[in-house]
Parts: C-alpha cells; structure tokens; sequence
C-alpha cells in the first residue's frame, strides 16, 4: 500500500548544519505515527519541508503518488495536510471563536460533505464550539487568544487544526505545556479521530503519550532515521535508549529521590 | 477539603523552624481583563524546592510574573525574606537575590554562550564581581564553559535551558523562579536539566518552580502547591500531592501510586482526609 505522506531521501542544511541527510520517513493511512529524537535531531525541520515552510536540499515529498516537494503552505493545506507548530502561531488579535472560523473556512476544500456551508455559519460554530469543549478552552471563546496563557495557546492551535479536518494531521509537541490529566482526554481524541479515517504523525517527548498511541514510531538523531518499528520494540533498541530516552527510563513507580 | 500546612516528613517543614524565603498574602492580580490570580496566599519555605502545579490557565506562569515584579498586584503583599516587594521594579528584585527563567526561549540567539550568560550579571558594576560570578558559574556548569563561543541560536532547546540556568546564576541569587523548565525537552535532557535544578538548591538556592510535567516536578520538590482558578487548592509536601487521590485524577494524569496503602496523612492534618 502506497503510503499517505512519505518523505524520500531528504536532506536540508542551515549554514554549517546539516538538520537533515538522507532522510526517509513514511507514513501509512489510517496510521498514528510517532517521530521521536533528541532536541535538534530534524524533527520540526521534517514537518516544516513536508507542510512547505521549508524547502528541501535534495530529496522529495509524496502525498500518496502525488509528488509535492517544495509546494507552498496553503497547497499542502488544501491537500490535506493540517499541522500545528512547536511554538503556537495564532491571530492573537482575534478572538478564540474567531480564530476556529478562520480555519474552519478551508473546510470541504478536500472534502465534499457540507458544500454549501458557508464559513462562519451555524454548522462550522457548532464544530468550533465543541473542539474548544474538547480542549477545555470553551470559556475563552470570546476572550482575545492574545490572552491565552501557553499552554491554553496550543490548545487553541490543535482545536484549531482539527476544525478544517485534514486528512492527515502533523503534531509537534502537542503535549508540551498540557496539564497531564488533559493529555490523556487528548490522547482519547486522537485514538477516536484516527479510528473514523485520520491520519496523524506526531513529534512529542512525553513518552507515554507516544507509546500509549502511536502504532509506529521512527527516531531521529542527527537528521537521519536510526530506528522505525512498533512502540514495544522502540522502547527497548539500544541505539534509542543511548540517543535518546537515557539508560534507565523514569517510570512513575521509580523511587523518590 | 483545606488547604494545609506542610506537616510531612521530606524536606523542611513549611513555615516551622526557620523563616521562609517569599511570603504571599491576599494577592490579587490580572492583565486588565479580569483577575487571574484571586487572593492568593502562600509561603515558599528557604533553601528547599517547591513545585506548583495545576491546570492550564490556572495562572501560574502569572504567580511567577508577579513575584518578580513583571507585573503589579492589584492587592496583597509579597515578601522576599520578610522584605516587602510593594512598589519594586524587577530591576530592584533582581537586586535583592531573586531571579525568574521564563517559559520562552529567553537567549539572544545571535550572540554567544559567554556573552549570554554575561548579560545575567548586568546589574553588576563591579567587573571583577562578574568575572568571579562566571567562573563560580562555569565550574558549576561545565558544558556551559564548553560551549562559550557557539551562539546561544545553535544550541538544542536543552542545553539553551542550561544556559539560562546558569545565566540566572550571576546574580548569585537566593530564590529562583523557574517556568516550565522541562517543556519541550526529551527524556533524556529533562533529567540533566532537573538535575540542575537538584544543583542549584544543593548551592543554597531556593527554588520556586511551575511544571506541567507535574509528577517529574513534584517528585524533585520538597513541597507543592496546586493552583487552580487562580486560587491555592491545596498545599503540601510533594510526595502528599502526588499520592493524593482526588489531585491525581484531577491535574496529574491518574492516581500515581497504586497498591502503596492509604495515603499518609489520612489521620493526621496532611491533606488527603476529604477521602
């Protein structure tokens, strides 16, 4: 089977430094997949080539066959391809409802249900309302985003990503600044999307999170993959341990200090 | 359920045999629409680390703004060793021991690992107080020696993290107010850059830290503080916080510790007895 988002031989330097080479990372529909790796191994530099915020030095970018190196933002968008971003990027002007609608405008793009549904209307605040109710920021809906602390900003910004519906959705780091008990509703909400058809491929370091959800995960280090398999083999290869989770790896039941 | 007073062995006991470094009484403070933070009082006991926990906007990141002076209070007094911080600016909180490593990225990118950690003593007049304080620094972090003449914008988000660690340091401060200082690290680093933290209050430094990672955080304090709606829900020892039941399910992801028997302080005045 054709993967959904595959990224072949990608390689991409800044300067003197090589965040990518020769790098190969494949996603296959209906997947939650899970990218891994130490601080600066390439992770968010792979989700910035794939989503077209970056261009590639060599290699190339598949969406299923179509071949979309180096296409701009807005087409990776229209294609499908919906991410949120490390350190969130929102309209801090507009309001947090205001900030759904502005995304839910590119809904149906791809896909055909609600054709006639405009942007704003009842059917995309009904959807709106209900993601920021799923990410515990309902409250906030008339509030500036400007307003949201950290946290609350990246919740606005994957309620935000999911209301155009992509097919396949990037996460980088939704779990960084989340309350732990909110992590797992979230986590819930991903296990259910992905179980009606999306597709998703994360970058997060909460290792739970990844190997509680992930079917597949693929470890980076120094731009270049050096594992890929299911959770339970990743958890123990040594080369993953050595790079990136540490010898012993802090479990709940670990002693005090 | 009521907020407590730290009773637990575990570290030194809240607000007992010796002072505590910040005192915080009544404090009301928001962003001019509407109060985050509704009267909130509680004490940062000196020399050991406490960790506040709590939900997403529960205003935490707004606690520490407050205390160092980013913002004014509305109402309610803060004490930095009995001192009141009324009317300070951050420059004379800086000035009386008391530092804060922010949430954000904090590094000038384009200039140097020395030069960063440099410009954290730039309250200082004397030239060779600072050089001292850098070297008093850079024995303590031996990578940051390391990395003196990389640009602080080609670190890793860790050893950025390291740096500002050490930048906080030139001051030689007594509190140290730390934002989320694991976000966005891998397992790995998280534990160099806690243990830091664990290095920091081994030198003397108290420590007021926020974490989201809450169970890693609690276990590195000795006391916790959990914030929710701006005000304090519960205080305690961190190992009270992490095993008390309702907290867990509430704020920490599920109970912590299973078959470990009731959680101390059923019969005593710890938290917990609500169960």
């Amino acid at each position: 089977m054709t993967a959904l988002l595959r990224a072949e031989r990608v390689s991409k330097a800044f300067g003197g430094v090589q965040a990518l080479s020769d790098c190969t990372v494949e996603v296959a529909r209906g997947s939650i997949t899970g990218l891994i790796g130490p601080n600066g191994s390439g992770k968010t530099t792979l989700f910035n080539i794939i989503t077209g915020y970056e261009r590639v030095d060599a290699g190339d970018v598949y969406a299923g066959d179509r071949k979309i190196t180096n296409a701009p933002p807005e087409r990776a968008f229209a294609l499908g391809i919906g991410r949120t971003f490390q350190l969130t990027r929102i309209f801090p002007r507009l309001t947090v409802m205001e900030n759904m609608l502005v995304a839910a405008q590119h809904r149906g793009v791809r896909r055909w249900h609600n054709p006639l549904a405009r942007a704003g209307g009842q059917a995309d605040r009904r959807r709106a309302t209900e993601l920021l109710e799923f990410t515990g920021i309902a409250g906030h809906a008339k509030a500036l985003a400007d307003t949201l602390s950290y946290g609350q900003r990246k919740l606005l910004e994957l309620a935000y990503v999911l209301v155009a519906d992509p097919e396949v959705v990037l996460l980088d780091e939704p779990a960084g600044g989340v309350n732990p008990s909110l992590i797992q509703h979230i986590s819930a909400r991903i296990g259910a999307l992905n179980a009606s058809g999306t597709t998703f491929l994360i970058v997060e370091h909460n290792m739970d999170f990844v190997m509680g959800l992930c079917d597949r995960v693929t470890v980076l280090d120094y731009g270049t993959v050096v594992a890929s398999g299911p959770p339970e083999i990743i958890r123990n290869d040594p080369r993953v341990l050595d790079a990136y989770l540490g010898t012993t790896e802090e479990d709940d039941d670990a002693p005090d200090p | 359920m009521h907020p407590t007073r730290d009773q637990a062995p575990g570290g030194p006991p809240a607000g007992a045999s010796h002072d505590p470094a910040l005192v915080i009484e009544g404090l009301v403070c928001g962003y001019g629409g509407g109060d985050v933070l509704h009267d909130v009082s509680l004490s940062v006991p000196a020399g050991a680390i406490t960790c506040v926990v709590g939900p997403n906007g529960a205003g935490k990141s707004t606690l520490l703004a407050t205390i160092s002076g980013l913002l004014r209070p509305k109402r309610g007094t803060i004490k930095l060793h009995g001192e009141s911080l009324a009317g300070k600016s951050p420059r004379q909180i800086l000035d009386m021991g008391l530092v804060h490593v922010q949430q954000n990225h904090s590094l000038f990118r384009d200039m140097t690992v020395r030069e960063n950690v440099e410009l954290g003593g730039y309250i200082l007049r004397d030239h060779a107080l600072l050089l001292r304080r850098r070297g008093y620094v850079e024995e303590m972090f031996p990578q940051v020696a390391q990395w003196a003449g990389q640009k602080a914008g080609s670190l890793s988000g860790g050893q950025q993290r390291l740096v500002e660690f050490a930048r906080c340091l030139m001051l030689d401060p007594s509190l140290v107010l730390l934002d989320e200082p694991s976000m966005g690290l891998s397992p790995k680093v998280l534990r160099t850059v806690f243990d830091a933290a664990r290095l920091m209050n081994a030198q003397g430094k108290t420590i007021l830290l926020v974490e989201q990672n809450a169970r890693a955080g609690l276990r590195l304090s000795a006391h916790g503080i959990v914030l929710e709606n701006g005000r304090v829900r519960l205080t305690g020892s961190g190992r009270e916080i992490l095993e008390h039941p309702e907290i867990g399910a509430l704020y920490l992801g599920g109970a912590v510790t299973r078959a470990s028997g009731p959680a101390p302080g059923d019969g005593g005045g710890a938290p917990g007895a609500a169960h």
